[in-house]
């Protein structure tokens, strides 16, 4: 495990980071995007995630919308963590990501910046907002209908 | 003599939790005078109104009446105008959907504003589906204010109804309520008023504003939440239809499907009312009026001009309405999203709002997607007000994230 990501000015630095130069934040036309809309009726977060999956693969994956920081910060890393894996890897990092969210334990290596997300769980309110980009390619995997 | 430390006394809330409370807009603490009616209700009450030939239910009867007529003296109606609601949004869709949706028709217009809460505008998107009539905006201004010129400008014979608040949940601004009457009069329009935001805040009075209808809750002025009233001018309730029936709205009724509907206000309120909830309200009204509407809003306005006082040296506020003379601010911290702000607010204890506060349309004519608001009310102090604004001072992006690491 890299050492700095236990250092909180690092790991604030990560997610400053993700929030002001957000990582594949946009959203396109093309043709083999599906979209998933997350909007949360509790809170303000509305944002659409958009992924091309094919052969088994994320080839690519974006969003846009309305977020705050956790949510904008938290869905970039993953855009970044995701692209270009198999779905069986995705899969496998975003269980991690899910541990890490609830407490449990989780493989640090594989999460890597988005371990910043680890203290999340510190605020009950805002766990909404460190997983509403996942739980947006989540959908759209399923929907994909690729479980592998 | 407006002694805020008294009264604070009175309100278990604020004696039993830590915190400060900037967000009485949504909802407001409750004076022990109050729960003490709603409980008083269940342990020596506890029966049915207008109904059953025995004491207890006389008596109940009895309260609810002179609630009924309590409430009516608040506002300068008279008792056969109050109905009885669940709320100010309950209030405004029985006005839409009993007047609107009846005597609208295709080209008729209703009048509204951009600041309007979604109560007071969705129940007329849905008339103006049904019916073909339309709704148009008053324009407001870049501070959103509503104009008596703009008013006048928009003001045609087309319009048949102007509904609106006359204080704005989102802005804090009194709109010149009375003069819009006036002018919506002289053209036959009826004013449907959403007074949410205002009746608990300053004196109030049908009579001299003219509103034709008035909506407010109880929960917004001390009172129990799930209760609230409908005031209507007599003819116009009388006119209109229930959306609702059932127990306690009808006279009789034969297996033919024939209804005898009684008369307003009672036609309205189908089914065993929130009764704690009206005995509570008149409560709260009776304390609220100890205290007095005007010294309230006096108060209000003063907390409101100590707080901008400070705020206007702070370079890292926006403030969306300098002009509003109410307990509501709505501002943002520059380069903050307002739901990080609200959680940074919130670990060093004070508890305001974010998000776009069910006036979604409003959005636009501010250029920002959210907002934070924090709403005084007549039991918070100024020493709360230093407290808030130290934290706007304090605020950073950096603090904000350091909340979840």
């Amino acid at each position: 495990m890299n050492q700095l990501l236990t250092d909180p000015a690092i790991l604030r630095e990560l997610i400053m980071d993700h929030y002001q130069h957000p990582r594949n934040r946009h959203l396109t036309d093309s043709e083999g995007y599906e979209t998933a809309h997350m909007a949360s009726d509790s809170c303000i977060d509305d944002i659409k995630v958009q992924a091309k999956i094919k052969d088994h693969r994320i080839e690519d994956v974006c969003f846009d919308g309305v977020a705050c920081t956790i949510s904008t910060a938290s869905t970039s890393m993953m855009t970044e963590l995701l692209k270009g894996k198999t779905i069986e890897e995705a899969n496998h990092i975003i269980e991690n990501y899910f541990a890490m969210i609830d407490e449990r334990e989780f493989d640090e290596d594989l999460l890597q910046e988005a371990i910043a997300m680890r203290g999340v769980s510190k605020q009950a309110n805002r766990i909404k907002c460190a997983t509403i980009g996942w739980n947006g390619i989540v959908q759209l995997i399923k929907e994909s209908g690729d479980h592998s | 003599m407006f002694d805020v430390e008294k009264i604070r006394k009175d309100f278990p809330m604020i004696q039993n939790h830590q915190g400060i409370y900037l967000d009485s807009a949504s909802t407001t603490f409750k004076p022990q005078c109050v729960i003490d009616e709603v409980s008083n209700y269940y342990t020596h009450m506890g029966v049915n109104v207008h109904r059953g030939d025995y004491d207890l239910s006389y008596q109940v009867s009895k309260s609810f009446d002179k609630a009924r007529d309590n409430v009516a003296k608040f506002i300068g109606a008279s008792s056969k105008e109050i109905v009885f609601t669940s709320g100010a949004s309950e209030s405004l869709n029985l006005v839409a959907y009993g007047y609107g949706r009846k005597f609208l028709k295709k080209g008729d217009v209703i009048l509204s504003t951009e600041s309007e809460h979604a109560s007071n505008i969705l129940p007329w998107f849905k008339v103006c589906e049904e019916v073909g009539a339309t709704i148009e905006y008053i324009p407001l201004t870049k501070q959103g204010e509503c104009t008596i010129e703009a008013f006048k400008k928009v003001m045609t014979n087309k319009v048949k109804v102007v509904a609106m608040a006359n204080v704005s949940n989102v802005l804090g601004y009194v709109q010149p309520i009375e003069e819009i009457t006036k002018i919506a009069h002289e053209n036959g329009a009826i004013v449907v008023c959403d007074g949410a935001q205002s009746v608990p805040h300053l004196p109030c009075d049908v009579q001299k504003w003219g509103v034709d209808f008035l909506a407010f809750s109880a929960h917004k002025m001390c009172g129990p939440t799930g209760v609230g009233v409908l005031y209507g001018r007599y003819d116009l309730l009388e006119a209109m239809d229930p959306f609702m029936l059932g127990g306690g709205s009808n006279a009789r009724f034969d297996i033919c499907g024939n209804i005898l509907l009684k008369n307003a206000p009672y036609k309205f309120e189908s089914g065993t009312p929130a009764i704690e909830g009206v005995l509570g309200m008149s409560v709260a009204i009776n304390y609220l009026q100890e205290i007095g509407m005007e010294n309230i809003r006096r108060y209000e306005e003063e907390l409101r001009s100590y707080a901008m006082e400070q705020l206007k040296d702070c370079p890292n506020i926006q403030i969306y309405n300098p002009n509003a003379t109410t307990g509501i601010i709505a501002f943002n911290i520059k380069e903050i999203f307002a739901q990080d702000a609200a959680s940074y607010f919130s670990s060093q204890g004070i508890s305001l709002r974010s998000g776009n506060h069910c006036a979604k349309i409003l959005i636009e004519l501010i250029q920002a997607s959210e907002t934070l608001r924090a709403s005084f009310y007549f039991y918070n102090t100024k020493e709360e007000v230093d407290a808030f604004v130290k934290v706007c001072k304090e605020i950073t992006l950096e603090k904000c994230i350091d909340l979840v690491i």
